[in-house]
């Protein structure tokens, strides 16, 4: 059936392989996995690789093109940093969890059809929600909840956009589209629930600080960069979303500064980022779809780093929050210059992976002239050197000295982190390593003195503002409001409010039924009254309602047996 | 621990130096634009020390408006938790 293997597929087995096998061969087989996927996905080839009919619908469970290969490659390069920074400490339930949820990533990523991208896009909903629970504390469990109910309300609104579509069309085709009608807005707001898009942005800033170390680096990868590629596949130049990505752009900076976790800080930093990735695919141009692409791919590798680093300082100190960090570069070393290695790349400073992408995006916005979303992409850099670039770092590792003397990470978390900082280098300094596969011929040229000065300008003198503000920015104890209020403590008053007032109805109602009875046993006389105030009005109705049951089963037991 | 003296990082003169050279890279930054032509794409953007001047200017815009934020929306670190207890008496769980 299939001429390729599927990639996803692999990385399934995998997962379900790690659960079984210990010592060595388990180390093996989370090493090698991502590896073999990895192989498999530049086995694909151009276009539909494989079609199935089911229910007369045409299946295209593989789909190759430049733009696709581009994410899972990432997809599963992630997972082999990711597996090889966990394997020593996460349980085998996380990482196996953790590579199902990779699995999903990659399936998304090739799905031809919009049946198969459904498929894969739950199966990411339900194993990244068991990467939170493996957090493993009471804080973790309910935020797990939380954040399922989240995404399988987007998975069936996004449900509900396909099925329109299917029904309208006649098509099932991951083809490009506009929101034009309630079928694609469905899909469309499906879509941007796992981007994260305002309004339900918090999911993300509440539930991935509550994983395990080593959970949130694998969750950082995923969900929101599928969205991106499913916006890309989907909804190229849609306008609504140059709005929706500045939004979010500017609520990540915001609400990170606000912010005293570290891993929260990170969290928030990731709608920001993937605020310039949404605008991008806004625009819609092939500079700006190019740049998205490229901006996904260099994002989940310094966001990843920038996870690791922290992920490494709370397995180290069993701390979390910046009030309670700070000095560890004296014995943490080498986190912290990985760490600042994120922090650079992710503030696109030269020389880093975030120079030669967003700066694609930026020039996408200045080729379109448009004026406002330059402006603020570039005051959002400014913001996000401001948030990430520095304030993580110094928090963590310098500010005052904390008096933890913690050991540095250990040498496979070592490796992994160095693994990655080195890749946000090398596709600084090399950025054509990345731009010969991006969807669309690269004519851009990221390194002009003009432009490396620009941002120098932009990025130290917001370094500036950071240190000369810096009273502005002592952290409290505190946590910020935001739009999970709205689920947290509105819904959830209203909800008990209609639940008490029912109840309060249904016992006055009790009572008054009671009294009506009563006033009917009396008027009926004594013929039965005994045994009727015995067995009680509700119990009765619930014996009667059993035998129904029971003789219900007796019947069905009869007639299956008549006919075998 | 073993800080009878300090790091030399976190010295004050380590710092006092660390600053001057910060603030001489600021100088050398906008003062390079004397020589390196800054393509504007919008006119402003191509302004002398525009760069400069917006990053901070945006910067400052930003913290002024998170910190005023701040007033309305921070809350006690245990506000989901300690409203459970509160509201549901049971103690099950912050869901």
């Amino acid at each position: 059936m299939f001429d390729v293997w599927p990639p996803a597929l692999i990385m399934v087995a995998g997962a379900i392989l790690i659960g079984l096998l210990r010592g060595h061969w388990r180390t093996l087989l989370v090493l090698g996995t991502p590896l073999l996927s990895l192989w498999a996905i530049w086995q694909i080839p151009d276009g539909v690789a494989a079609t199935v009919t089911f229910l007369e619908y045409p299946i295209e469970p593989i789909e190759g093109s430049p733009l696709r290969r581009l994410f899972a490659t990432i997809f599963a390069l992630m997972a082999f940093g990711g597996g090889l920074y966990a394997f020593r400490q996460a349980k085998w339930y996380e990482l196996a969890a953790a590579y199902t949820y990779a699995a999903g990533a990659i399936g998304v990523s090739f799905a031809g059809d919009l049946i198969t991208f459904f498929l894969y896009w739950e199966l990411m909903a339900l194993f990244s929600t068991v990467v939170v629970w493996c957090g493993g504390t009471p804080g973790s469990r309910a935020a797990g909840i939380r954040y399922a109910i989240m995404h399988l309300l987007g998975g069936v609104i996004l449900k509900v956009g396909i099925e329109g579509v299917a029904v309208h069309t006649g098509s099932i085709d991951v083809q490009p589209m506009l929101a034009s009608n309630f079928d694609t807005w469905m899909i469309l707001i499906g879509i941007l629930i796992n981007a994260a898009a305002p309004p339900v942005s918090a999911w993300l800033s509440d539930a991935y600080p509550e994983s395990s170390p080593t959970g949130s680096v694998f969750l950082s990868a995923f969900t929101t960069k599928t969205a991106v590629l499913a916006l890309i596949l989907l909804f190229p130049g849609e306008p609504v979303l140059v709005g929706v990505g500045l939004f979010m752009v500017m609520y990540g900076i915001i609400y990170a500064l606000l912010e005293n976790d570290v891993r929260r800080i990170l969290a928030y930093s990731i709608v920001n980022q993937v605020g310039f990735m949404v605008c991008a695919v806004g625009i819609g141009t092939q500079m700006a779809l190019n740049g998205a692409a490229a901006h996904a791919f260099a994002h989940i590798l310094y966001k990843a780093l920038l996870f690791m680093s922290a992920g490494a300082v709370i397995y180290r100190t069993g701390f979390s929050k910046c009030t309670d960090l700070g000095g560890l570069f004296r014995t943490m070393p080498l986190t912290a210059v990985c760490g600042i290695i994120g922090a650079l790349a992710i503030s696109g400073f030269p020389l880093t992976s975030g120079f030669t992408t967003k700066t694609m995006i930026s020039q996408a916005a200045a080729d379109e002239s448009l004026v406002f979303v330059y402006f603020m992409l570039a005051a959002a850099s400014a913001g996000v050197f401001l948030h990430a670039g520095i304030k993580f770092p110094w928090f963590v590792f310098f500010q005052k000295d904390s008096g933890l003397r913690p050991k540095d990470a250990p040498w496979n978390m070592a490796a992994a982190m160095v693994l990655l900082s080195v890749l946000c280098i090398l596709l600084g300094v090399f950025p054509n390593l990345l731009y010969a596969y991006l969807p669309y011929p690269v004519e851009y040229v990221p390194y002009t003195a003009g432009k490396v000065l620009f941002y120098l300008q932009l990025l130290l003198f917001s370094g500036l503002a950071f240190f000369l503000l810096l009273p502005l920015m002592k952290r409290t104890l505190t946590i910020s409001l935001d739009s999970d209020w709205l689920w947290r403590v509105l819904l959830y008053r209203i909800a008990r409010t209609i639940y008490t007032t029912g109840a309060s109805i249904g016992i006055a109602l009790q009572t008054r039924i009671g009294k009506f009875l009563d006033a009917l046993r009396k008027r009926a006389g004594g013929h039965f009254g005994t045994q009727l105030s015995r067995a009680g009005v509700f119990a009765r109705a619930w014996s009667i309602g059993t035998t129904a049951l029971w003789i219900a089963v007796l019947l069905t037991a009869y007639v299956l047996f008549y006919l075998v | 621990m073993n800080d009878d003296n300090l790091h030399w990082l976190v010295r004050p003169a380590t710092i006092r130096k660390l600053w001057w050279a910060f603030s001489i890279v600021l100088a050398l930054t906008v003062v390079a634009q004397f020589i390196i032509y800054v393509k504007g794409y919008f006119g402003v953007d191509g302004w002398f020390g525009f760069g400069a001047v917006f990053g901070f200017l945006s910067c400052l815009a930003m913290v002024l408006f998170a910190k005023a934020l701040g007033v309305f929306l921070k809350r006690d670190e245990d506000y989901y938790t300690a409203q459970d207890d509160a509201e549901d008496g049971k103690g099950d769980g912050d869901v």
